[in-house]
This record gives structure tokens, sequence and C-alpha cells, in this order.
């Protein structure tokens, strides 16, 4: 009897291992659903927007310059955040605001990149803390779940040919 | 006759299927479990360069050293000063280097030869450098760095 709950036990264990396995590799090579929070990607990404990253572009250095991307926080790493690519090492950013006087610019060091939100009037970025290492990209987003959950009754007095 | 031959074959068939399947569901097992051990606990590997000498490569002509790459012990971000880690390095994503962790965040470095004398390392960022002062791409050229893919390093004698 208590042989046969440990041979159970033991091949609930392997199965638990072999399919936790299976999900970290597809999690870390193929893709996961990351949602996403915040204002800084305005119109395109929204608060409470679910977006499926994947992750064979980054490992195999395909990420390309207008590509939104998750990355890991450069101040915090359990943290990501959600931009787009603007630059790609060697690129030329202009770093003054369209309203200044002297235009400056700055060049990505080799193996960064610069990361702005569509939302550039809340957004902090690459503006505010320099290129990030292109190592601390997670995935690009490539797909947005749509989902409309609100229903809106229509109001009664629309209905056609009342009077 | 024909009935045995017929049955002959189809035990052979479904042996080879059967060889198959195992074949097929042994792989599904064995690669996840490998990647996942590889990822997340420890792997092995050789260490080229001089930068960290004398602990590493202490000959130069002699056989690179192999070195375990601890990935469980820092699976919290939390280190150590003066662990040697093995990171991703900042200039070329696709090469890892090995240096010792000098400041963690929030301590004051005053660097050998970065550009600014005295610097803050700033949160979730780490100031490694290597032991072979001069002949190491470290810190002192690329300033603090978040640390991305962070092992422990032990060595292998």
């Amino acid at each position: 009897m208590f042989r046969h709950m440990l041979g159970k036990t033991l091949g609930l264990l392997g199965y638990t291992i072999q399919y936790g396995c299976i999900a970290h590799c597809a999690f870390e090579y193929i893709g996961e659903f990351v949602v996403c929070s915040g204002p800084s990607m305005e119109p395109t990404i929204v608060n409470h927007d679910v977006v499926f990253s994947e992750r064979m572009s980054r490992h195999l250095f395909k990420i390309e310059k207008g590509d939104i991307v998750i990355a890991k926080s450069p101040f915090d790493p359990q943290m990501n955040i959600c931009k787009r690519v603007i630059g790609l090492e060697g690129d030329k950013i202009c770093t003054s605001s369209p309203s200044d006087l002297f235009k400056t610019h700055t060049y990505v060091p080799m193996g960064h990149v610069w990361l702005e939100g569509d939302n550039l009037r809340n957004s902090t970025d690459s503006r505010n803390y320099g290129p990030i290492p292109y190592a601390l990209i997670r995935g690009r987003v490539c797909w947005k779940v749509t989902h409309e959950f609100n229903f809106k009754k229509e109001p009664e007095g629309h209905r056609q040919g009342s009077l | 006759m024909r009935l045995k031959d017929g049955y002959h074959m189809a035990q052979q068939t479904s042996a080879g299927r059967r060889y198959v399947q195992t074949f097929i569901s042994g792989f599904f097992v064995a690669v996840p479990v490998t990647v996942t051990i590889l990822d997340k606990l420890a792997y092995v590997a050789r260490v080229e360069g001089a930068s960290m000498q004398p602990f590493l490569n202490p000959d130069a002509g002699a056989q690179s050293d192999v070195v375990l790459l601890n990935r469980w012990s820092v699976r919290n971000y939390q280190v150590q000063r003066g662990d040697i880690v093995s990171v991703v390095s900042p200039r070329n994503p696709k090469q890892k280097i090995i240096k010792r962790v000098i400041g963690l965040e929030g301590d004051f470095i005053r660097t050998l030869s970065y550009k600014n004398r005295y610097v803050r390392v700033p949160d979730g960022h780490l100031w490694i450098e290597g032991d072979h002062r001069g002949h190491s791409l470290d810190s002192n050229c690329f300033g603090p760095t978040p640390a991305e893919d962070m092992a422990l390093v032990t060595a292998i004698r």
C-alpha cells in the first residue's frame, strides 16, 4: 500500500518536472503573454492591455528599429518596461525637444538600444535614463489581444423611427 | 505461409513504431529538462583571456581554465562584493564576460580609469572589474552595468 502511494507520488513528481521544464522552454524561447500597465505607450497600448511578446527575435538578434519591445527595467531587474525601439547601436538620436533652439544629438553606444514610449509627454524612457544594453530586452511585442468587454446598452430614445 | 509472413511483418512494424514513439517521448523529456537545467541551475564553460589573472588562466600558454557557472545561487539577484560573476557584455550582447563585483547599488566607487573620478552606482546596477588591471574590459570602460544573465563563477581545477 505504502509502496503503491510512493510510486504514484514519484510518478506525479516526474510529470510535474517534465511539464514544468516544457513550460519554461516555451516561455523562454517561444513567447509569453504580458499584461501592460501605465500610459506611456498610448494610443498603441493602453492600460490593462494584454499583448503577446515573442522571444525568438531577441535570441536571434533580429530586433529592428520601430519594434515594440518588453525589457527589464535598468533600475529594478524584477520590473519590466514596454517601449518602442527608436535607435539601435551606432544610430544618431536627437535628444532635444522640438521647441529647443539648439538641437542636441547623441550616438547610441555599441551593444545598446534607445527606447522611447509612444506617449512622449508621459513616459520615462531613454530620454531620462539613457540607452539600455541590448541584453535587457526580453521579447518583441507582436500581437495585441483585443477584447471588448464593455457592452454599452443603447439609450432608449435612439431607436429608429421613434417620435 | 502467407498468414505467418503477414503476422511477422505486423509485429516488426509495430516494434518499429513503438521504437519511434519511445524515441519521440524521450526526446520531449530530455531536451526541455536539459535546457531548463542549463538555464536555471548551472553549466560548465571554458574561460578565455587574461583579464582575471592570476585567479583564472594564470599561465598564458597553457590550457584555459574550466569554471562552473552557478545560476541558482544568484536567482534573486543577490551577490556580495568580491564575488566573481559572469554577465552579458554591455558592449557585445553575444559575449559573456567574467569579472569580480567591486560595488553594489548605492556604493560610491573611486574609479581607476573611468571618465569620472567618483561614481555612485545606480539602483539595479553593479560595478565590476577584472583582477588584471589594465588588461580588462570592465566598468572602468563602460561604467556601472545592469548585470544581465548573472551566474556565480567557481573554478574547477
